[in-house]
């Protein structure tokens, strides 16, 4: 994770050499330079960073490691317990569940939310005029705030023949289904909500990149007398590996912490169909009012981050290795 | 080639706008009309007093009022945090860069779950105030300026400025608050607009947080209240506080479509 410096200016400044301006490196510099270069002053500019990321960021990931090994409630001093949190949370029977329920989310938002955005980003590139209309459209459901998108398609997921949806259905002749009531449906349900309320940012990621591929392959492609899906295949997709490695574990760490479309439309029902882990985690903490098993759910949130970096880190190691193979 | 691009636009129409086209007319439709026929396509009559009943009966005047404060406040302390983090780091250059930007951008791969239940209790009891920020706007606001991201963001930026110009304003006797307020700053509108849509539209779409941290209804935001609102107020009603909830992101997306648009593209490539 190194900042590099992407663009030098076109004159060297002068006093250190221009060749290692970002490192810090054993720079000499007399003590009147160090204060007027901003010694002091740098760290008056740096005390809200410490403030804040100390407070609401170091500490409490501190803490949540801390935590994860005491029983802590809000009356009394919190006591050591050793493992017991982390056995307390592998012996739920509900984890289970919440962990399937997860990646079974998971798994239909990239099967709902990956090709899709692909593909209108692909199709759009190709657009020519008024290209902003398809972009504003496309991103329009990103910009409604989460929570009424949720309401709203809650009211439009109505069970009875006369909601919303069922009257679609009953169009084309079929029955009333049950979106939210039905366990087999009311995850597909969820993730439907999740996909239309995040596509849109999908899209525009992709249309950023396509935008950026060098117009000479195409040109290229086009001589040797490429069609356009044989065009999308092998300059588009190629061009855009890296973007779709990224988006690809972005959306994996978002809805392994999926939270408000279950929250809000099941509250974990039907019969537990929708439990996921952060919903688990919600439970333990913050279901009762007098002060929940904060242990439990912070050993539980640990393990879920520790997987969510195996898994990137596997990830990229894969990847890495295809590509220099 | 044009029969596919017309259908995708056709199809965009229909799932992007369609939805909200639906709740501006659902808003002002009575609840009898909605249930018997939610798809025709007008009502008759219509019914206008449902926005107002909304509006001042069931305070999403309030509310609204809220969610625009804990943005505002948000917005501020995450401005506040990432130019002059990314003043210090990148123009200032002290010899702790690499450590203070490493701690910073390690945060970046702790997902907010972890942070959830001690920020809690952080705020229960936050450290030197002695009072419990539960039911207080800094509850919200202090924690959205830990936001690595936004660092990052700007301290690219900055690393990408002039630095003739620095050095100009140094020779002509700019201490380093002057060089930070009237250079800096108003080189880097172009981030800071980007930073800035970044941070509102966050805050106006968080609901985790500020129902945990604002239990009391009269400090609410519209994403808090709305989901309680659901269960005691008639649907039309209902459909109108949604309505009127999406007014503001919707008539600022449409007026700052550019910084949108690019700072959703640039999501993706700075964090590449």
């Amino acid at each position: 994770m190194s900042l590099t410096r992407t663009a030098e200016p076109a004159t060297p400044p002068p006093g250190p050499p221009p060749a290692v301006p970002a490192t810090p490196g054993p720079r000499r510099r007399s003590p009147r330079s160090w204060a007027r270069g901003g010694g002091p002053a740098c760290l008056v500019f740096l005390l809200p960073l410490f403030l804040v990321f100390g407070v609401f960021s170091w500490w409490p990931i501190v803490r949540a490691v801390v935590m994860s090994f005491q029983r802590t409630n809000l009356v009394s001093a919190p006591t050591f317990v050793g493992l017991d949190n982390f056995a307390y949370v592998l012996s739920d029977p509900l984890l289970g569940t919440a962990v399937t329920n997860t990646l079974y989310f998971a798994v239909l938002s990239l099967v709902f939310g990956y090709p899709i955005p692909l593909l209108a980003a692909v199709l759009m590139s190709e657009v020519r005029r008024a290209r902003g209309l398809f972009s504003v459209l496309a991103y329009l459901p990103v910009v409604v705030p989460p929570v009424v998108s949720v309401l709203l398609w809650q009211f439009f997921y109505d069970g009875g023949s006369t909601g919303v949806f069922n009257t679609v259905l009953g169009w084309f002749g079929f029955g009333p289904v049950g979106w939210l009531q039905d366990p087999v449906m009311a995850m597909p349900s969820l993730v439907l909500v999740a996909t239309w309320s995040a596509a849109g940012g999908t899209v525009i990621i992709y249309l950023a990149a396509l935008t950026s591929v060098n117009p000479d392959l195409y040109d290229a492609a086009e001589m040797d007398g490429a069609s356009i899906w044989r065009k999308v295949w092998h300059v588009t997709l190629p061009q855009l590996r890296g973007i779709l490695l990224i988006t690809f574990i972005l959306q994996i760490i978002g809805t392994a912490q999926v939270f408000l479309e279950p929250f809000l439309l099941t509250g974990g029902g039907p019969a537990n169909s929708t439990t996921t882990v952060l919903l688990l985690i919600y439970d333990y903490a913050f279901a009762t009012s007098l002060g929940g098993d904060y242990g439990a759910a912070t050993a539980l949130s640990l393990m879920l981050a520790v997987f969510l970096a195996v898994l990137s880190a596997v990830y990229f190691r894969l990847t890495r290795s295809w590509s220099s193979s | 080639m044009r029969l596919v691009l017309g259908a995708l636009l056709g199809l965009l129409f229909l799932v992007g706008l369609g939805p909200m086209l639906w709740l501006a007319r659902a808003a002002v439709t009575p609840t009898q009309n909605t249930l018997r026929e939610p798809l025709s396509l007008w009502s008759n009559p219509l019914d206008w007093a449902n926005l107002y009943t909304a509006w001042a009966r069931f305070d999403i005047d309030l509310h609204m009022f809220n969610t625009v404060v804990i943005a505002a406040g948000a917005w501020l302390v995450q401005i506040v945090v990432a130019t002059t983090a990314g003043y210090a780091l990148s123009v200032l250059r002290p010899r702790y860069r690499k450590a203070v930007t490493g701690i910073v951008l390690a945060t970046l791969f702790v997902p907010s779950v972890v942070l959830l239940v001690p920020l809690y209790l952080t705020v229960l009891d936050p450290p030197l105030l002695g009072t419990s920020l539960v039911n207080s706007f800094w509850a919200v606001w202090l924690p959205a300026g830990a936001n690595a991201f936004n660092v990052l963001l700007v301290q690219r930026f900055f690393d990408n400025l002039p630095r003739e110009v620095f050095e100009a304003a140094r020779m002509d006797g700019a201490g380093p608050f002057r060089l930070f307020w009237s250079v800096v700053l108003p080189m880097s509108k172009p981030i800071l607009g980007v930073v800035s849509v970044f941070a509102v539209i966050a805050s106006w779409k968080d609901f985790l947080w500020p129902m945990l941290v604002l239990p009391d209804p009269a400090v609410q935001p519209l994403s808090v209240r709305l989901p309680a609102l659901r269960s005691f107020v008639e649907l039309d009603v209902f459909l109108s506080a949604l309505a009127l909830s999406s007014v503001i992101p919707i008539a600022l997306f449409l007026m700052f479509q550019r910084t949108f648009l690019r700072g959703g593209g640039l999501g993706g490539a700075v964090k590449g």
